[in-house]
């Protein structure tokens, strides 16, 4: 059969078809909805087909030469002997995904002080007490800290600062960033202060401005919300957190303060005034964000939890008002499902913690607690101060190589990782997906837990599924969303 | 549309020069020898100890070269290739213009159905070594700099000498040089190029598809799909600038999103890519039937191919098309990209208010073209509100 048109000296598009039959490359498919399926590569690239098609697909039925055929031959879920490339380019994105593995630990949070002038309903960590001597951290334990800081091999490294309320030990904070600054040995350097505000003082700015320092704080919605959820004397907070929020940009500049919220059960029923609450502040994105069991005090778990049911619905009606929103012209993000999308709609690693596999915590971030205990992360430090001390990796005074290889590390990340995971191995979000061993564990009881019952993997799951029915099914909503990437 | 080429008078035995074109009588001698006196009507003068010297109008001596009159745009700093033994003459280069390039072999190893440059399987090294003699003596102000041919990299080493001398004489020159780049997948070849170290070197290398089978047709020649992606990787790995340049044609239209698409997941590093218009010579003049396809029918496709690259954080040029055949959301992505040398316009766009800003088309455009081309009376693109969503 000859083109027409073609000149008799060319050769036939049919030539260059490969004759013989297909291979399925490492693949996993996963239903998007009654009719569809998801199938995803290893590398991340995915193709969204028919039940019918699949079908075909598995069973070496797809016709040559279909569109069909080659969409999949290009995503790099088949492969004929038309070309073998395929192999250089999936082994290509696989590394680049996973390119800051190598870098090691970039995060690493000091927390300066278990002292709080607050005393919100979903920490159970923080103290309310004079007594500096018992929940401060002391310039020796930071000084250790930041030796271990500097044994990470990442190029970038970003020290926070957490409390309890960070400002209350700013003394320290100063002897962290001058000691770290004065032992650089080279890297690129960020600080940031997660605070309430409450007690920032124009001191404080000047040395901030001075050092190049970053905020992030906590804005729980409006001020009833905001208030409830964060009681302090005075049941001022909303009023000095955003009174801290303008001193800061005044001074520092508007992308200098950042703000985070915890959604509790009061949350629930208002996900539009809480975004509303953040446009009007000026943010160009919301975190909805879900708060893990071991975040709460027991004591208050009941008044404030939620199932993870409730939070799918909070979300999902969250994102269709953040999308309402910039339909309107308001350029406002969602911060989880940019992440998402990141990570289903671009060949590159994010670099979000709690969204990695293997797991972020350790390996990305670690945590310097108080009184110089080394965790894998927040969360694990927060088990610890409940009792449970399985994340705690040691202590300061222990060498580097006793942290990460004499610790529940190793056996946490690789029992954890997700490309082995009974449910997560055979699941096409794998590769968007990340692996929680601290939630696991205080759920179910090991670092692997059960993902037919597991909150993570439902929520997860039900949010990738939404990004995804979105992108296919609402253009409107799909330009908006890939304009985040 | 301005001649590069003309036949002189043949001189039997003659050997060729390079130079560069001088109207100065007065030069003094010792600067002469690189230099070809350009001497305009009946005017006579001292030509002796230049390399050349050409005459435009009334013939003068033997040793001159007579050229026709629409060559008079030539002036001082031009850079030509006279060869009375074969009866040619070259204009290698043009002070003046922004669309210089070094014709640097016919040979090619693949054979695009739309190929505006047939290949010819013939030993052309002369080629380099008049380039290595024009590259001196071009200003070094030259904004940019195109290495053509046929297939660049089919001269291996002596490729490496022409990406050199541009290094040492042109240091502010960017260079482009087109190449399929299918020798590149040996690594070799892709690291020798990057150890030139040339400051500002780009490769444009075309892939016309997403899938293998597709693009190898589109080249005729089996395998090249893995080859060029294998090249656009080892180049990247080196450290080398790519763009990736992609013809349309009604061979290649319906993967275009599609391959943009993948070019977004799979090449990230790419520094731009260029959808191309069809230039309608050599082959294409052969295929036109299985090639043709009226740019007005693709609009769609193009606007998905632009948004895939400018989400995937790719910049996007439209090469090759006239304004009034794309929607005005594409034409901050047109580019003026039609050499000056083979660019036109048509009568009916003399009215044309942004005819300015057009691409305008191919010389060779007169044997197909849309009938869809029109003046813009006033501008039509709406006034872009603050808020409004661009692609």
């Amino acid at each position: 059969m000859h083109l027409v048109g073609l000149h008799s000296a060319f050769r036939s598009p049919e030539t260059y078809r490969n004759a013989s039959g297909y291979r399925l490359l490492p693949m996993r498919f996963t239903r998007l909805d009654s009719s569809r399926y998801v199938v995803s590569g290893f590398a991340g690239d995915y193709a969204v087909v028919s039940t019918e098609q699949l079908g075909d697909l598995v069973n070496h039925r797809l016709p040559v030469g279909s569109e069909l055929y080659d969409d999949l031959l290009a995503r790099h879920l088949i492969a004929d002997d038309s070309s073998s490339v395929h192999r250089d380019l999936l082994s290509t994105k696989y590394r680049t995904r996973q390119a800051r593995l190598p870098d090691f630990t970039s995060l690493h949070l000091f927390v300066v002080t278990l002292r709080c002038d607050h005393s919100c309903h979903y920490c159970q960590v923080s103290r309310v007490s004079e007594d500096r001597s018992a929940f401060d951290m002391t310039e020796e334990t930071a000084s250790r800290a930041i030796d271990l800081v500097f044994r990470s091999p990442s190029p970038h490294l970003k020290i926070e600062f957490q409390g309890g309320e960070s400002l209350l030990n700013f003394s320290l904070v100063r002897y962290v960033v001058e000691e770290a600054r004065r032992r650089n040995d080279g890297r690129h350097m960020t600080f940031v202060i997660t605070s309430n505000l409450a007690n920032l003082t124009d001191e404080m700015l000047d040395y901030c401005e001075q050092h190049h320092i970053e905020f992030s704080t906590s804005l729980d919605g409006p001020a009833a919300l905001h208030n409830r959820n964060r009681p302090r004397p005075g049941n001022d907070s909303y009023d000095k957190t955003i009174e801290g929020i303008a001193r800061i940009r005044d001074r520092l500049g508007n992308l200098a303060v950042s703000a985070l919220m915890t959604t509790t059960a009061a949350s629930l029923e208002q996900p539009e005034a809480i975004i509303d609450e953040y446009v009007r502040q000026g943010f160009p994105s919301i975190f909805l964000r879900f708060v893990s069991p071991y975040g709460f005090a027991v004591k208050s778990a009941s008044r404030i939890g939620y199932e993870t049911e409730q939070f799918i619905q909070f979300f999902k009606r969250g994102l269709a008002h953040v999308l309402k929103l910039n339909k309107e012209g308001v350029r406002i993000r969602e911060s989880y499902t940019q992440l998402l999308l990141q990570r289903i709609l671009t060949p590159f690693a994010t670099g979000y913690v709690d969204l990695q596999s293997p797991a972020g915590m350790g390996l990305s971030a670690l945590v310097y607690n108080y009184d110089g205990g080394v965790y894998a992360s927040d969360e694990g430090r927060m088990l610890a101060e409940m009792g449970d001390e399985k994340f705690r990796l040691g202590h300061v005074e222990d060498g580097y190589e006793r942290l990460f290889l004499d610790s529940p590390l190793l056996a946490m990340s690789h029992e954890s990782m997700s490309e082995g995971v009974p449910g997560c191995s055979e699941c096409a979000f794998q590769p968007y997906c990340g692996t929680d061993p601290v939630f696991h564990h205080r759920t179910q009881g090991d670092f692997v837990g059960h993902r037919p019952t597991s909150g993570f993997c439902k929520r997860n799951m039900e949010l990738m599924r939404h990004v995804l029915l979105l992108l296919e099914d609402d253009p409107t909503a799909a330009r908006i969303l890939r304009s985040w990437v | 549309m301005t001649p590069l080429w003309a036949r002189i008078e043949r001189q039997a035995g003659a050997r060729s020069t390079v130079g560069r074109i001088t109207e100065d009588v007065f030069l003094p001698s010792p600067l002469r020898e690189s230099e070809v006196l350009l001497v305009r009507g009946d005017n006579v003068s001292d030509a002796s100890g230049f390399c050349g010297v050409i005459r435009l109008g009334s013939p003068g001596s033997e040793s001159e070269v007579l050229l026709p009159g629409h060559f008079d745009y030539l002036q001082d700093g031009d850079v030509v290739r006279i060869d009375r033994g074969t009866g040619e003459f070259q204009v290698m280069y043009r002070r003046n213009s922004r669309h210089n390039f070094l014709f640097i072999t016919e040979r090619c190893n693949s054979r695009c159905l739309m190929c505006s440059q047939p290949p010819r399987d013939i030993d052309d090294g002369f080629r380099i070594d008049d380039i290595l003699q024009a590259i001196p003596l071009m200003d070094r102000e030259t904004p940019e700099l195109i290495i053509t041919g046929g297939e660049p990299t089919l001269l291996g080493s002596r490729l490496l000498e022409v990406i050199n001398a541009a290094k040492v004489h042109l240091p502010n020159t960017a260079l482009h040089m087109l190449s399929n780049g299918r020798l590149f997948s040996d690594r070799g070849l892709a690291k020798a190029i990057a150890d030139v170290g040339h400051p500002d070197l780009m490769i444009g290398i075309p892939l016309y598809a997403d899938v293998a089978s597709r693009h190898d047709f589109v080249v005729q020649a089996k395998g090249a799909f893995d080859e060029t992606v294998r090249g656009l990787l080892n180049l990247a790995s080196c450290g080398v600038q790519v763009e990736i340049r992609f013809v349309i044609h009604k061979q290649t239209v319906g993967r275009m999103a599609k391959t943009a698409k993948f070019i977004a997941r799979n090449f990230p590093f790419v520094a731009q890519v260029a959808l191309m218009g069809l230039e309608i010579t050599g082959f294409t003049k052969s295929n036109l039937e299985a090639l043709w396809i009226d740019p007005v029918e693709y609009q769609n496709e193009l606007t998905q191919a632009v948004e895939e690259l400018t989400f995937g954080g790719i910049r996007a040029h439209i090469y090759n098309h006239p304004l009034c055949l794309l929607p005005t959301a594409l034409w901050p992505y047109a580019r003026q990209s039609i050499s000056d040398w083979k660019n036109q316009f048509l009568g009916i766009c003399d009215s044309c208010v942004v005819k300015s800003e057009c691409a305008g088309l191919f010389a060779t455009s007169n044997l197909r073209r849309s009938d869809h081309m029109k003046p813009f009376a006033s501008d039509p693109r709406p006034l872009q509100s603050p808020t409004a969503a661009t692609i």
